[in-house]
């Protein structure tokens, strides 16, 4: 039995089988419609995320399955003090597998020691969001056909952004990537990532406009710039608009130049570039449930035949 | 100058920094052993200036000397059997050190689990860093 921790519990050689089969869901979803069929998906999500919770529903009923659970530590036995081991030791006589969020750090690493079901990290805390990672990653791969010989941007909190950091941990593994962080000063990217992209002799660069690098990218990953990171108002009115992307910086970008962004977006995306054809933050989170079936089938060592 | 026997069979720990030997005594478990031991704090040592030395007197297969290494591998760990030197452990660090060390990110689930060990991995053996196995928390051995 597996578990999902980390976007890097898995070798390159099984995230493209993973993505294989997520590509195959996509083309031929009724061939999977059925095929988890008298399983039951746990969402024990102790903290509200509304499009991390769908989409795993989502992606369990589109497999035919059924999916119980509850949506915020208030209405869990968590609200009377039970531990997260005690309560999958419960939930693993409920279901089938499990997908748990909880803002602890580690939470759903202590439900996989004391599990019969398989548990997957629906986030924990600023820790690691691996399904998130598994979406991007899915994305660049279907719509590029490739998950290696690109520049990729990486835009705006790149200090606190988990997204961000599991993103590039998990690209590093992949040949000939070129990373240009984007950021203000107060938001740059932290030292232990520069470091291991050095120690790995991996091309960086770091910049603070956007429009300076936007003709290079073949991918370009947008974050939101939260006020709540900045120390004084001044600084973030300041810098908040060199991040806003719209159609005037989108005319310098490659025709073939895809936009991503983890959602949800707030004011850094223009709303006038959502019908660009280039940004594809929306199809992303389609995506996100085609990996989640695949994801779903993997633990559950569920074949489909053909 | 103060005095203590030899040891018949057990082990001494000699070169101990100084003031950290009280807290070696715990982390052996000492303090549960029905087992005779000297402490002996601030002995003069040319090498060191000051020093601590544990004389622990036990079945050598009873203690589990791993957390050494991670406390302070300088620590000459001198076998004794029939009241000699017959052994002297080179110390490394662990793979793996549980409750020694708490984790200090009040994000990790270590701060509300019951009862739940604090376990830290070697993830950098020559930076000698450890990370929280739950959060990975960083922790370096000099942070001890």
């Amino acid at each position: 039995m597996r578990h999902l921790m980390s976007p890097l519990d898995f070798t390159v050689e099984e995230l493209d089988k993973l993505f294989t089969l997520a590509d195959d869901i996509e083309h031929n979803p009724a061939k999977y419609a059925h095929a988890c069929t008298g399983k039951k998906l746990a969402t024990c999500f102790y903290e509200p995320s509304t499009r991390t919770r769908l989409s795993f529903e989502s992606a369990m009923l589109s497999l035919g399955g059924n999916v119980l659970g509850f949506s915020d530590a208030g209405s869990s036995s968590a609200a009377k003090g039970e531990s997260v081991s005690d309560t999958i030791r419960m939930i693993s006589c409920y279901a089938d597998i499990c997908a748990m969020r909880h803002p602890k750090e580690g939470a759903p690493m202590v439900a996989a020691t004391k599990s019969s079901i398989p548990v997957i990290n629906a986030g924990d805390g600023g820790h690691q969001h691996p399904t998130q990672t598994l979406t991007d990653l899915l994305t660049i791969r279907a719509i590029k056909g490739r998950l290696n010989n690109f520049t990729i941007g990486l835009c705006g909190d790149l200090k606190f952004g988990r997204t961000v950091h599991s993103l590039i941990n998990a690209l590093v593994r992949y040949d000939n990537i070129n990373f240009v962080f984007i950021s203000p000063d107060e938001l740059k990217i932290p030292e232990y990532i520069i470091e291991m992209l050095r120690e790995k002799d991996i091309p960086y660069r770091e910049v603070t406009a956007l429009e300076d690098v936007m003709s290079e990218l073949d991918i370009l990953y947008m974050t939101r710039v939260q006020r709540e990171r900045f120390f004084n108002e001044e600084d973030y009115v300041r810098l908040k608009d060199f991040y806003i992307l719209n159609k005037e910086k989108m005319a310098l970008a490659k025709d073939d130049m895809i936009v991503l962004h983890p959602l949800p977006r707030v004011n850094e995306i223009s709303v006038e570039v959502d019908d660009d054809p280039r940004a594809v933050y929306f199809r992303q989170v389609q995506y996100g449930v085609y990996v989640r079936m695949a994801l779903l089938l993997t633990l559950l060592e569920i074949t489909v035949e053909e | 100058m103060l005095n203590v026997g030899k040891i018949e069979e057990g082990f001494v720990l000699d070169h101990i920094k100084a003031g950290k030997s009280l807290s070696i005594y715990k982390h052996l478990g000492l303090d549960k052993l029905d087992c005779t031991v000297a402490i002996i704090k601030n002995a003069k040592s040319e090498k060191m200036g000051k020093k601590d030395i544990l004389k622990v007197e036990c079945d050598i297969n009873t203690l589990n000397l791993d957390i050494l290494g991670f406390i302070d591998h300088n620590i000459t760990v001198n076998v004794i059997k029939n009241c000699e030197i017959v052994e002297k452990l080179p110390l490394s660090l662990p793979k793996e050190i549980k409750n020694v060390l708490k984790c200090k990110n009040p994000r990790c689930i270590t701060s509300i689990e019951q009862e739940l060990p604090h376990i830290f991995v070697l993830t950098d053996e020559a930076k000698e860093v450890y990370r929280c196995k739950y959060c990975e928390e960083k922790y370096g051995s000099k942070e001890f």
